[in-house]
């Protein structure tokens, strides 16, 4: 039997008229044995469906069950390893380790035997002590894995675990988590990873979940990963596999079921079905200079390399400019229109002239416009942009939306925003 | 690609070591002896509050100056137990909101209002009430008392705590709950160490605020009597009335002899300890530090005590267990919550109701009726205005000067903690000093007035700019250097924006000082001379002192109504403002 199961998942938040899903039709198991990563871009729903799994909030429909119980409060068979670490400060390493036995009403010497031991399992010897403020990112996060692994959870639940460490850090940390995982000395049965970064999926798990975000999340594919460990990244088979799933992930690939069942491609692109990438005007020019600088056309993992950047903090950029008919893509490569090479090319002037004729295009930034230019003065309440939007997003994303269409529309001079009244106009500010 | 970070072994901050891990040294002879005489001088001196009295018999204050160790003793007593009290309202009250959507919907807004009534009002309702419940002891006013400075103490410290509650952070929330701890361990473990730091500097800045009204409680005369408590306000009154300015003096120097003390010795190493409850997970610049917490450190008791107490928190541990486990049920009875809300509006609602009903019967009988409320309301357009003018002034004094401060790092190290006492400082008892000014000079009190509020009520303005300056980055100024730019060009640039955020908290707090300073301030006696102003709060000052109740009321109502009015019309905007736009 599995050890968690999710049958038709939804989990939805509140909006205008009812409430709108950011995940839908989830179904999953979780068996003994394995590490599952959850892939998906920023916003698909992961950590939602991550927080589900642990009992932390409420599904809208659906089960969730723990070895054949639905649950009905806090997961009791999972534990979660935090992005931030999620360590009290004012306790010492040992203290932090004990918190979840003493929890269950362990007596004192009791706690303290199994929190030296996960301490020297987890490589923290030495450190009981210490405060975590003493203690460098890698090994806050160690603290962050022995507490979890101390209180013997069936499933240990990661969300972007390796994400606020810098690069070697991480890198090292995984590798001793797989040591341990395939020692057999770990004291989970199976691992729920959340990640935006393919590679970090690859190489850890053996099942790759990739989460679609449009119009909510849904799991788009599901891979296996056959490849024994240690994995080699330069193998074949590993690039081939990262280049399929990045397909899968940008809703390119040819084995990608898109649209979803049920929705037909809507003919006329608007506010609610296209939805503004969180990507600043700065950013997704950044990118269209790199992109010039290389001759107009780059390879998604050269990319990341040249910027060191995770590929889900590309994509909302590369979408960006997609969008703004900068650039196109095809496969893995991102190719600058006639246009994004103008557009990178100009001067802050001349860029601005070409960006706010692309800008007016997008289907919100569009609304906003024409909603200034047929008001009596010029003038709208944010709010009122705000319910028209709340009808198709959650409260998180309409404000995420109105964000990214302020800046654009700000930089394209189309309209300006005054914070303190929230409002827009379509005059510039006064100096 | 980013520098990789320094390994992992970092070196600890030095902390301040025991030399020897030994059992016993000097250090902790001095402590344990401090420890005794603490406990011997709090026996001494609570024996005598259960005296029995007469209410003749009180005014009997000896103005031996031999006797004002005595007095100051029990005066800090009442501040300690008025401090005792508002941390455990606090945390029930505070906690209670936080905890219960239904209770958070009352408990707030009631705080809101409570913090905006005039305290010194409260008081004698206060006095009649907890005399009346233990007739014939001193118990009943030393009580009044403590509620006194409870009131003026208790509603920040709530709304800090209150506030820290709400913004747990969300990992913190998700790691108590997915545990499974209790509700003890998430309050004990969790909320109450986040929550440390604001309480304590809450705390703190309301502790120096309550000087103001023990000195106020310790003389107070309710319905045409007299009613004093040993201490050092009670001294300075009797100084005053016996007209020996040497015996005033002695009692000004005790005060601040007090207020500089319990700052070295309790606050200064409480904040520097409370540190520790950090939560940035990275280490300060600048951390606070005591003298006396060092010593303390040194000391080898803390360590031992920690060790005697672990049994004592292990079986604190497991009783909390009795209060539940941190968890919220994923299925929620939508009808039966629905259910429960109803219920509690309705009752809520009855009891205002019944509340409000009575409260319009009990007016219209009396022989003005409802048309009581109309003089209250003319006269608080007089003390408003003398708010407005002492916010005003203090503003062009203080500002400029505050900023002169900040921006210079000498300067502030010397003036800060002076202002710091300065705020602290009781200004009530300067006025009877002032007072004998305004006799020799014929200054009308209509004036006078606002000097004598503005003796308490301005260093909160002077404070925070000085702190708003500080913050200014020195980088903004020396690029303003490099621009050119000076004169009223930089003031409206760099250095209004900069303060700004800051001077409005410390107006708003000057406002609502004068708001209360106005019930002692606009009527004065020195000798057996009393001068009265014209405004609101000589209006309640009389009510009180004539034990007019129907009066009292309407004037207290009136006062609030004012301050929150104001608070919400002006303040509140001008807060907006700041964080807006002016927040750097
Ligand atoms: N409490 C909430 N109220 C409204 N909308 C929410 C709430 N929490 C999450 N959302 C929305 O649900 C969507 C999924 O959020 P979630 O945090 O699960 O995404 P994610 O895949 O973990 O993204 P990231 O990679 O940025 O962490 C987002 O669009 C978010 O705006
Ligand atoms: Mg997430």
């Amino acid at each position: 039997m599995a050890l968690l199961t999710v049958t038709g998942l939804t989990k939805s938040y509140a909006g205008a008229d009812g409430d709108l899903p950011v995940l839908a039709g989830i179904d999953l198991d979780i068996n003994e044995g394995e590490i599952v990563a959850l892939l998906g871009k920023s916003g698909s729903g992961k950590s939602t469906l991550l927080r589900c799994l642990a009992g932390l909030i409420p599904p809208s429909s659906g089960t969730i069950t723990y070895r054949g119980r639905p649950l009905t409060g806090a997961n009791p068979g999972t534990a979660m390893v935090f992005q931030t670490f999620a360590l009290l400060p004012w306790l010492t390493v040992q203290q932090n380790v004990e918190i979840g036995l003493e929890a269950r009403g362990l007596p004192a010497r009791e706690r303290r035997e199994a929190a030296l031991k996960a301490i020297d399992l987890i490589g923290l010897d030495g450190f009981e002590s210490a405060y975590p403020k003493e203690l460098s990112g890698g090994m806050r996060q160690r603290v962050g894995f022995a507490r979890a692994l101390v209180v013997e959870p069936d499933v240990l639940l990661m969300d972007e675990p390796f994400s606020a460490l810098d690069v070697l850090t991480a890198e090292n940390l995984r590798g001793e988590l797989l040591e341990l995982w395939e020692s057999g000395e770990f004291p989970t049965k199976a691992i729920v990873l959340v990640t935006h970064n393919i590679e970090e999926a690859v190489l850890l798990a053996d099942r790759v979940v990739v989460l679609a975000s449009r119009p909510y999340g849904t799991i788009r594919a599901t891979y296996d990963i056959p490849l024994p460990r240690p994995r080699d990244r330069d193998s074949a088979d590993f690039t081939k596999l990262i280049d399929v799933i990045y397909q899968t992930m940008t809703g390119r690939g040819h084995d990608t079921p898109l649209p979803p069942p049920g929705v037909r491609a809507p003919a006329k692109r608007t506010p609610a079905n296209t939805p503004l990438p969180a990507a600043s005007v700065d950013g997704f020019s950044g990118l269209a200079e790199i992109l010039q600088r290389h001759g107009g056309r780059l390879d998604v993992a050269e990319l990341t390399d040249e910027l060191s950047l995770e590929v889900d903090d590309l994509l909302p950029l590369i979408d960006a400019l997609e969008l703004l008919g900068f650039a196109a893509v095809e496969g893995t490569e991102v190719r600058l229109t006639p246009q994004g090479c103008a557009f990178s090319e100009a001067d802050v002037q001349t860029s601005k002239e070409i960006f706010a004729p692309a800008a007016i295009e997008i289907p919100l930034v569009r609304f906003i416009a024409t909603s200034l230019a047929n008001s009596v003065d010029g003038r709208l309440r944010a709010g009122f942009f705000r319910d028209v939007l709340a009808h198709h997003y959650t409260s998180e994303q309409v404000a995420e939306q109105l964000d990214v269409a302020t800046d654009w529309g700000r930089y394209a001079e189309l309209y300006s925003y005054d914070t303190l009244h929230e409002e827009y106009s379509l005059e510039a500010p006064p100096d | 690609m980013g520098v990789p970070r320094s390994p992992a072994n970092r070196v600890a901050p030095s902390r301040p070591r025991s030399p020897r891990p030994g059992w016993f040294s000097w250090v902790d002879v001095v402590v344990a002896a401090g420890l005794l005489v603490l406990l011997y001088v709090v026996i001494r001196l609570g024996k005598d509050i259960t005296l029995s009295f007469t209410p003749t018999q009180v005014s009997g204050i000896d103005t031996d100056p031999v006797r004002l160790p005595y007095y100051a003793g029990r005066s800090l007593l009442r501040m300690f137990a008025a401090l005792a009290v508002s941390l455990v309202f606090t945390l029930v009250w505070a906690y209670a909101a936080a905890h219960s959507r239904r209770l958070e919907r009352v408990l707030i807004p009631a705080l809101d209002i409570l913090q905006s009534v005039p305290v010194l009002a409260f008081l004698t309702v206060a006095v009649t009430a907890f005399v009346a419940l233990f007739p014939g002891s001193v118990l009943g006013l030393e009580l009044a008392s403590v509620f006194a400075i409870f009131t003026s103490q208790a509603w920040n410290m709530t709304f800090a705590f209150y506030h820290s509650l709400i913004t747990t952070p969300r990992e913190l929330d998700e790691l108590s709950r997915g545990m499974g701890f209790s509700r003890w361990m998430r309050f004990w473990k969790v909320e109450l160490p986040s929550g440390a730091i604001g309480l304590v500097w809450n705390a703190m800045m309301s502790f120096g605020g309550g000087w103001f009204f023990l000195v106020a409680s310790e003389l107070i005369s309710v319905s045409n009597r007299e009613y004093t408590l040993p201490g050092v306000g009670s001294y300075a009154g009797a100084a005053i009335v016996a007209g020996n300015l040497g015996h005033v003096g002695w009692a000004i120097l005790t005060m601040a002899i007090l207020v500089i003390g319990v700052n070295f010795l309790f606050w200064r190493p409480l904040t520097a300890w409370a540190e520790r409850f950090k939560v940035e997970q990275s280490e300060a610049a600048q951390v606070q530090r005591s003298l006396v917490l060092d010593f303390l450190r040194r000391a080898n008791w803390p360590r031992l005590l920690g060790r005697a107490l672990a049994p004592l928190r292990e079986a604190a541990g497991r009783a909390g267990r009795a209060f539940g486990v941190d968890d919220r049920p994923l299925l929620v009875d939508v009808r039966r919550r629905r259910a429960g809300d109803v219920l509690f509006t309705v009752v809520t609602l009855a009891l205002i109701g019944w509340g409000l009903v009575s409260l319009v019967g009990y007016l219209a009988d009396q022989p003005a009726g409802l048309s009581v409320f109309a003089e209250p309301l003319l006269l608080g357009l007089a003390t408003l205005a003398r708010v407005v003018v002492l916010v005003a002034v203090a503003t062009l004094v203080w500002v400029p000067i505050g900023v002169k401060i900040g921006f210079s790092p000498r300067l502030t190290r010397i003036a800060q903690p002076v202002v710091q006492i300065l705020a602290s400082f009781p200004a009530n008892f300067l006025f009877p000093l002032a007072t004998w000014l305004f006799l020799r000079t014929g200054l009308s009190l209509n004036i006078g007035g606002i000097l004598l509020m503005a003796l308490g009520a301005q260093w909160y303005i002077l404070f925070n700019a000085i702190a708003g300056a500080m913050a200014i980055p020195t980088d903004l100024r020396e690029a303003m250097d490099d621009l050119g730019v000076h004169g009223w060009r930089r003031w409206k640039r760099l250095i209004i924006p900069g303060v700004f955020p800051s001077y409005v908290t410390g107006a708003i707090t000057a406002s609502g000082g004068a708001w209360n300073a106005s019930i002692v301030a606009e009527v004065v006696t020195f000798g057996g001379t009393t001068l009265t102003a014209t405004g609101l709060g000589a209006y309640i000052a009389h009510a009180t002192a004539t034990g007019d109740h129907p009066r009292l009321l309407a004037g207290v109502a009136v006062m609030s109504m004012y301050v929150v009015l104001i608070n919400r019309l002006f303040w509140r905007r001008l807060y907006r403002l700041a964080e807006h736009r002016y927040s750097l």
